[in-house]
């Protein structure tokens, strides 16, 4: 591309327009690096209002000054943040009003993704914003939402139509200081969704977001915001998939919801992201931010099925701020080979009669090691808590891991709190019964393992559970031992 | 039908099998009796392709084919069945997606389409009705929380759903009351056919009042040590093993 910091340099110099640079700036490409100017280069690159520039350099000034967090069981290379390219855009970044107008590229793409727009299109009625490297290129059904007034578009998108509830919601669930990760997420996030569901509104269908990370050394720092306004209803998933890599690719998202009185959010995720090879090398490292806000007698539920990334780490959590509000966590982890993953959740009660339960699944094969860390902590003033965990480890190999950690802090003697812990390895018998019965060994540790993870697959919705279902599949073959 | 010559089968090096012969033809009805640790089970499981065994001589045919080369799923997919003697709990899979999947395993190895889920489900009403089988357990976890009467039950109930041609019991008796067992052995005896055979392993001649063999064979320290019509079951149930033991201990 022959494109320099001391091109990005120049063209600053020259540049009149207040925001950095005009739009005869012709590389798609950010420069290698992490700066202010590239920061500038960024929401220049998107034509951001002069705030929302502003929340991206107060963001990098505090992640410059925070560490990069040590996990006691994850060890990888760290990245190297100033080695990567922050923003690129895919060559075609025009809108598409029908299925017909989509490049046949990017359907040859999506079919490799196991399900095409076209089928989710006639067989569900799903809404699909598909984000390819940062940039959302094909939005569907916008309009059927628009007479509901549900606003479902990329982050950009929001950012130039709705800025008053971008400005409004944006970090006030995950605050910038919140974390390492999150911090530099706000500072560099190039694009994302944006979904707003007015008050007393059911979304008829599923919204639903693809994402892809294309680009070979493009990190993601994509940025998802929810809001359910009062007495609303929305389900959303979030499916993930990348191609294979040779080096390690960085994902940072920042996922807020926001569930008003008496709104109900379902946010459910199916992760595939390339976990690496065999021997370990490659993947993607995903560090994600999740968090929810439950006003009074909302409820926020997770499900979440991941099977990828070298790295994840990971805690998608609710702060049960509203009295009579409900917090859920459904997940199933697999980890294969190398793969290292450390998830759990958060549940953080501090209104009158809050209810979380806690439902996680891990299964660790191969080398793999797989962690499971969640808190449930009850404020002074949260009277009447409820928290209910329940945490399965199943081991199909000698050579893997599962760890367990949930703390509990709890402030008010009313709650009532219940922890149960299992671990068990596959059964050599059960799998045995299932050949004698004709089964192949591998639909025997399908069903199996599938059968392990009802209480959790049986939260997605139908669609959703039948590709998890396949993953699971996917992931764990030939990896009894 | 099936044919195991000089069979030798060892675990951890431990040989518990030691030289068993025995032939099984079409239509006929075999009670293998026993001593505990004689090698009922373990001899079934060898038949089944159960890997922890090694066998290190000895050959079984089975229907023109070598037993021993063939994997576990396709003897199974050949028309074996073992009904087990301490069944399998598996958490989370109905009973009726199992036995679905067996199925359409079974038929895809003999090309044959997989089955309608409307003439599966008639064939659940139809074999659940052999071993009266409440049609919730069809529907519940592959026999999680199913009482040991119910185990064995349904043991026959997927037996009759896969329609094998040679089905061996091992100790489906124990643990059953009187009421139960005559069930199972309804259910045993209504499947029945000049095509298939059976091979009941059994410790007490209890059941064979109600399966009757056509033969029977005591096994004993890992051989078939004595054969006779089914009055030899009698003899057994009589003198005790004690008296093999004495007879053939050296
Ligand atoms: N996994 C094993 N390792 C070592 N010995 C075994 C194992 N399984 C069975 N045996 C031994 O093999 C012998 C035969 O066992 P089994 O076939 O279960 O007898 P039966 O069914 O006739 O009661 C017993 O002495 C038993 O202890
Ligand atoms: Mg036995």
């Amino acid at each position: 591309m022959g494109y320099t910091e001391n091109d990005l340099a120049k063209d600053l110099e020259n540049s009149e327009y207040k925001f950095g640079f005009t739009t005869n700036i012709e590389s798609d490409k950010a420069p290698i690096g992490l700066n202010e100017d590239i920061i500038r280069f960024i929401s220049a690159k998107k034509n951001e209002p002069e705030w929302l520039l502003e929340f991206r350099l107060k963001s990098f000034k505090i992640w410059q000054e925070m560490t990069e967090p040590n996990w006691a069981h994850i060890h990888y290379n760290k990245p190297d943040f100033q080695a990567i390219s922050y923003y690129s855009a895919p060559k075609q970044t025009k809108k598409y009003e029908s299925w017909d107008d989509v490049d046949p590229e990017m359907k040859a793409t999506m079919a490799k993704l196991g399900i095409s727009l076209e089928e989710q299109q006639r067989l569900t009625g799903v809404a699909v914003d598909f984000v390819m490297d940062s940039v959302s290129v094909a939005t569907s059904f916008k309009s059927k939402l628009k007479e509901l007034g549900i606003i479902f578009c990329s982050f950009s998108e929001a950012v130039q139509e709705y800025p008053e509830l971008i400005q409004k919601y944006m970090g006030s669930v995950v605050p910038v200081t919140d974390n390492f990760y999150a911090a530099l997420n706000s500072a560099v996030f190039t694009d994302g969704s944006f979904c707003y569901i007015p008050k007393g509104v059911r979304c008829p269908m599923e919204l639903s977001t693809y994402f892809r990370i294309n680009e070979a050394n493009t990190g993601q720092f994509e940025r998802t915001l929810v809001v359910a306004d009062e007495g609303s209803y929305v389900s959303y998933l979030e499916g993930c998939t990348a191609p294979q890599r040779d080096e390690n690719q960085l994902h940072a998202a920042v996922v807020e919801l926001i569930a008003l009185n008496d709104a109900e959010i379902k946010y459910s995720t199916v992760q595939n992201w390339y976990p690496g090879d065999k021997n370990g090398d490659g993947g993607v490292f995903n560090f994600v931010t999740k968090r929810g806000i439950c006003e009074r007698n909302a409820k926020i539920s997770w499900t979440q099925v991941e099977t990828g990334s070298a790295v994840t780490w990971k805690y998608p959590s609710c702060i049960l701020k509203g009295d009579n509000s409900i917090g859920e966590f459904y997940s199933v982890a697999v980890t294969n080979n190398y793969q290292q993953a450390d998830t759990g959740t958060k549940m953080i009660h501090l209104g009158k009669n809050t209810k979380s339960t806690i439902i996680s699944k891990g299964i660790s094969a191969g080398k793999s090691h797989n962690s499971y860390r969640g808190l449930v902590q009850i404020h002074k003033n949260a009277q009447n808590a409820r928290n209910f965990s329940q945490c399965d480890s199943l081991l199909m190999t000698d050579e893997c891991g599962a760890h367990t950690f949930p703390y509990i802090e709890c402030k008010n003697p009313s709650a009532k709190i219940e922890h149960e812990a299992t671990t068990s390895k596959i059964g050599e018998d059960q799998i045995f019964y299932c050949l004698q019965r004709g089964i192949s060994e591998e639909k025997a540790i399908s069903l199996i393992v599938n059968g392990y993870c009802k209480e959790v697959l049986n939260q997605l919705p139908m669609e959703f559970a039948v590709e998890a279902q396949k993953l699971l599949s996917i992931s764990l073959e030939g990896s009894v031992g | 039908m099936l044919k195991i010559n000089n069979l030798h089968a060892s675990i951890d090096g431990k040989e518990i099998l030691k030289g068993l012969n025995l032939e099984v033809k079409a239509g006929e009805v075999h009670a293998i009796m026993g001593p505990n640790g004689a090698g009922k089970s373990t001899l079934a499981s060898i038949l089944a392709g159960r890997e922890e065994y090694e066998v290190t001589e000895g050959s079984v045919d089975f229907d023109g084919k070598d037993l021993l080369e063939l994997a576990t799923e396709d003897r199974a997919r050949e028309g074996l069945f073992l009904a087990f003697q301490y069944p399998v709990e598996i958490p989370g899979v109905s009973n009726v997606n199992f036995l679905r999947t067996a199925l359409n395993e079974i038929r895809e190895y003999r090309g044959e389409e997989q089955i309608s889920a409307k003439d599966f489900m008639a064939l659940v009403r139809e074999k659940s009705a052999i071993v009266e089988l409440d049609a919730k357990l069809a529907s519940r976890s592959v026999n999680e929380g199913f009482s040991g009467g119910e185990k064995k039950r349904n043991e026959i109930f997927q037996m009759a759903m896969l329609d094998p041609k040679l089905a061996i019991l091992d100790e489906t008796d124990s643990g059953l009351d009187i009421d139960a067992l005559r069930i199972v052995a309804n259910g045993v005896n209504t499947l029945k056919s000049a095509e298939n055979a059976t091979i009941v392993i059994t410790h007490y001649q209890r059941l064979l009042d109600y399966i009757v063999p056509d033969f029977v064979h005591v096994l004993y320290n890992g051989q078939i040590v004595k054969s006779g019509p089914k009055e030899l079951a009698l003899e057994l149930e009589e003198k005790g093993y004690d008296w093999i033991k004495a007879e053939f201990s050296i």
